[in-house]
């Protein structure tokens, strides 16, 4: 019975110690009417078929493996070291389950500390949390507690257009119940004009650095602006661009929220990623989901245990101001081990190969007939590609020469029709951005 | 301390990953937007090893042994799944892909979707949610929405019994929406009566809907549970079910044809996909066809049927007034291929196995437990029960001593304090996968250790002795709030 150990003998036993004839008799509090309907569901199978099930429906798709990967938007194809995935394979980590019991998980919990601590050094902020869903509902928990600290009063949020179009969505179904206004994405607000946008009953401004197209601007003027009608600057970052780039805390940002996934965590078809949280420590208080503190036991040693827990649902109830009870443990793990791997040298290595391989993809593609890179902002590893022609036939073509090309971002933008967003790292080899920028050559 | 922090170890100049060198020309850096220093820690391939290695030593887990935390359902994670989940077509899969490039990802997840349905008794079930709250939070804001197409925007009411979990009123409050709480009678039942005043009285048209746990939070399957279903469609609300105790239904009745008009799944409790230390969860969401086109978005639907080579071609689509989208991307795909391997694995046949050795396990663990610990409800529990954590002779001595003690004899404790309308509570959930010898170990040490109690309570609550730590300081911990050892960088205005 596949996982499940018991017996006949053994059934039995268990059976008379509780003083009923069979298991079915448990259930006799269920509805009769009701009871043990039938399943239309496949038969059972055995370990060895399942595995040839999966290996069988894995390859009937286009993967990172096959293809040469040029698609970013949210989710990057990174080298991920051997050591992560042995890592996370330690049932001591996989198996456990949240550290309600601190005496019996100093593992989690200091492992989640020193994530903490980590994201904290990237983001140059003060405190994080363990982690929430992913970076968009990082970004709606943002939003939360903007309001929060606006205590209600200030009702205006502000997203750049230049945010991942999905972000904002999560954002506005997070908010729909909410006496909330979100503005600011449905045209092509620059930051003057978003700036614009700022009055006092702006609870928050949030752009994305470097933004949804790649592109790199100095936030530090916005912040102040922002600060100067006292709402807060929320920054989504891509914390890979963050191992070159000025942290957002120290060009002001107040909370820095992302998505951690370039860090360690497989592309898996969109999840599970890792949404991280950054925060000064003056609102440290307001926000949502677990948070791990340095305590010390009973006999003076140093240990780690889930703090400032009354702010948390299972306490506080319909006071709290998120339900959220899990966040995502073991890519928090992933990402530590990720960043403790690379460290000081190797991270910042590893985002200057992005640097110069989508420098140099850029520079290719520029010089072909029909193509142009907008150039007018600093990049760091993606950038938009006008073309001569429909993004979807250019990425047909391209597949058949084993190419995942750039996202289509006419689908996501009215006015980027014949655009395309092409993200290269540093797995990309230069025969890779060679052969992409000959295919294209063909196409023009 | 037991073992040193990331930033204690190694030294300047160390690196833990040999990476290539570049093969393109170097282009110039944007010299002003460059951070100066990069905070990380720098230690080498072999201590980042040991130091995680240490680390795993400090955790119980299930893989070690009976993890018996009550609502959490700590089955046993198949290791197949893990093999799985790092295929390369599965895990190297770009989100964004054209969907004629994932079909083998969109089949899995439209199986997964109708697998779901049948097991709970649903038209339809959207994957996307990242966790059980998130499932919650979709199942609400689909209520409210439905009422506010109906022209009935003043059902802001949802009525939640004093059992619940604390994410169901916390996510009434995120939707906008108010929360009635209903007590419970003498048998861990809702309490008809003031369920029915609430229905008929004056709040009778501002009820939205209620939120339910199936069977309680207390184990026990709601005898009454039909009427309380028809009580509040009598006064237009929905019934929403938190599917957190799925473990004690599959296969036994279908919460969608009990009445039920939504609930979420926890795939990380029922369907055997790893708990991670913390995460990640997975919170599918099944609705009858009332709130079919409210479901968050995309999920995966036909787009195309057979053409004559017969495979049909897989898509997403958002429903027509769906609540919107929960996460990016299109929910934790690497948890729905666990939970699909998952069922593949039991199948028809033997789904029904799970939920009916659950409901064995926890009632062989009642049965040799009632005598030694008071059983506040004196019947058959579901896939778990719960236990007073206390001794009327032996007043000093709560359930967190006796949970704490158990870790002395090797057990993860049971959760402690919830259900909140049991008295010093300890819950208890072995699940389906847990072997008669190792159940009866557990009952010994819960024997062992009523008897240390009266015997020499010091024990109980100086436990842990054998723990890697002693207790901790929690009140410290809030006080101090040390939540980061990285070295200060220097932000602008401060």
């Amino acid at each position: 019975m596949s996982y499940i150990p018991h017996t006949e003998a053994e059934t039995g036993e268990m059976l008379a110690a509780i003083g009923v004839d069979s298991i079915d008799g448990l259930f006799d509090a269920v509805p009769e009417s009701h009871r043990f309907p039938s399943l239309d569901l496949p038969p059972p199978m055995s370990e060895m078929e399942v595995a040839a099930e999966m290996l069988a429906i894995s390859e009937v798709n286009d993967h990172g493996q096959d293809y040469a990967m040029f698609r970013g938007a949210g989710a990057y194809h990174h080298f991920i070291p051997s050591v992560v995935n042995h890592i996370l394979l330690r049932g001591e980590f996989y198996t456990a389950y949240t550290p309600y019991q601190p005496e019996v998980s100093q593992g989690t919990l200091q492992a989640t500390y020193e994530y903490q601590s980590m994201m904290c050094a990237l983001t140059g902020m003060d405190a994080a949390n363990a982690s929430h869903y992913d970076g968009a509902t990082s970004l709606a928990e943002a939003v939360t507690v903007a309001l929060e600290v606006g205590r209600h009063k200030r009702r205006k949020i502000i997203l750049s257009h230049a945010i991942h179009p999905q972000y904002r969505e999560v954002a506005r179904t997070y908010h729909q119940g909410r006496d909330v206004r979100i503005i600011g994405d449905r045209g092509q607000a620059g930051m003057i004009e978003l700036v614009e946008m700022l009055d006092e009953n702006t609870a928050m401004l949030a752009v994305q650095y470097p933004s949804f197209f790649g592109q790199i601007e100095n936030i530090a003027a916005l912040a102040e602006a922002v600060h100067e009608v006292g709402a807060l600057l929320v920054v989504v970052a891509n914390p890979m661009a963050l191992s070159l780039l000025r942290s957002p805390g120290e060009l002001g940002a107040d909370i820095v929220v992302g998505e951690g996934q370039p860090m360690g965590i497989p592309l898996s078809f969109g999840g599970p990623y890792l949404g991280y949280f950054a925060i000064r420590r003056k609102y440290v208080r307001k926000i949502a989901g677990r948070i791990i503190g340095e305590t010390l036991d009973a006999d003076g040693k140093r240990a780690f245990v889930m703090t400032l827990r009354p702010r948390e649902q299972d306490i506080k109830r319909e006071r709290a101001t998120s339900n959220i009870c899990t966040n995502q443990g073991l890519m928090a793990l992933a990402a530590s081990i990720y960043m403790a791997l690379m460290g000081k040298n190797g991270l910042r290595k590893v985002g200057e190969l992005n640097y110069h391989k989508a420098h140099y993809a850029a520079e290719r593609i520029n010089q072909l007939d029909g193509f142009s890179v907008d150039m007018s902002k600093p990049f760091f590893n993606e950038f938009v590609v006008a073309c001569p022609g429909n993004v979807g036939d250019i990425n047909r073509a391209l597949l058949e020469e084993g190419i995942i090309g750039g996202l289509d971002l006419g689908q996501h933008y009215f006015h980027l029709e014949d655009h395309m967003l092409v993200c290269v790292t540093e797995t990309n080899s230069k025969e890779e951005i060679d052969h992409l920028a000959d295919v294209l050559e063909g196409l023009s | 301390m037991l073992q040193p922090l990331i930033y204690d170890i190694g030294a300047p100049g160390r690196i833990g990953v040999n990476l290539p060198p570049s093969d393109v020309p170097e282009a110039e850096m944007p010299v002003d937007l460059l951070r100066e220093d990069l905070p990380l820690p720098e230690v080498g391939e072999v201590q980042v090893v040991r130091h995680f290695v240490k680390l795993s030593h400090l955790n119980y887990s299930i893989d070690k042994g009976l993890y018996p935390l009550g609502s959490c359902t700590m089955k046993y994670n198949p290791k197949i799944n893990e093999d799985a989940a790092r295929l390369p077509g599965l895990a190297q899969l770009h989100p964004l892909i054209e969907e004629t490039g994932a079909q083998g990802a969109l089949y899995l997840m439209h199986e997964l979707q109708r697998w779901l349905g049948e097991i709970s008794g649903f038209d339809a079930v959207s994957l996307t949610p990242a966790a059980g709250a998130q499932g919650e939070f979709a199942g609400i804001l689909m209520i409210r929405n439905y009422h506010l197409d109906k022209g009935d925007g003043q059902r802001d009411i949802i009525l939640v019994p004093n059992s619940a979990h604390g994410t169901n009123p916390a996510t009434v409050t995120m939707a906008g929406m108010r929360v009635h709480e209903l007590p419970s009678n003498e048998q861990g039942n809702v309490d008809l009566d003031a369920l029915r005043e609430a229905c008929q009285g004056e709040m009778r048209d501002r009820i939205a809907g209620m939120m339910i746990t199936v069977p309680s939070t207390l184990g026990l399957f709601e005898s009454t549970i039909l009427e309380v279903i028809d009580a509040v469609h009598d006064a237009g609300g929905l019934m929403y079910m938190d599917g957190a105790n799925m473990n004690a239904l599959m296969a036994v009745v279908k919460p969608g044809e009990l009445g039920f008009d939504v609930m979420h799944y926890n795939l990380h409790k029922t369907f055997s996909t790893p708990h991670g230390g913390g995460g990640p969860g997975s919170g599918a969401v099944g609705v009858n066809e009332k709130l079919r086109d409210y479901l968050p978005g995309p999920i995966v639907d036909v787009v195309d049927e057979a053409d004559e080579s017969g495979a049909p071609l897989y898509g997403f689509v958002m429903p027509e007034k769906s609540i919107g989208r929960m996460k990016a991307f299109h929910g934790n795909f690497g948890m729905h291929l666990r939970a699909y391997a998952y069922i593949r694995v039991y199948g028809d046949s033997g789904i029904r196995d799970v939920t009916r050795y659950a409901v064995l396990n926890a009632n062989y663990l009642r049965a040799k437990l009632m005598n030694t610990y008071k059983l506040p409800y004196p019947r058959y529990c579901g896939h778990e029960l719960v236990l007073e954590g206390h001794f009327d002779d032996v007043e000093e001595v709560h359930a967190l001593d006796i949970s704490k003690r158990l870790m002395d004899y090797g057990f993860h404790p049971p959760t402690n304090y919830f259900p909140l309308i049991v008295p010093e509570a300890l819950l208890i959930e072995p699940t389906e996968t847990e072997v008669k010898e190792d159940l009866d170990e557990f009952v010994e040490a819960m024997e062992k250790i009523a008897e240390e109690a009266r015997s020499e309570p010091d024990l109980l609550l100086n436990a842990p002795h054998t723990a890697p730590v002693r207790r901790l300081d929690e009140v410290l911990a809030v006080k101090q709030l040390v939540l980061c050892c990285a070295p200060a960088l220097p932000a602008a205005g401060e």
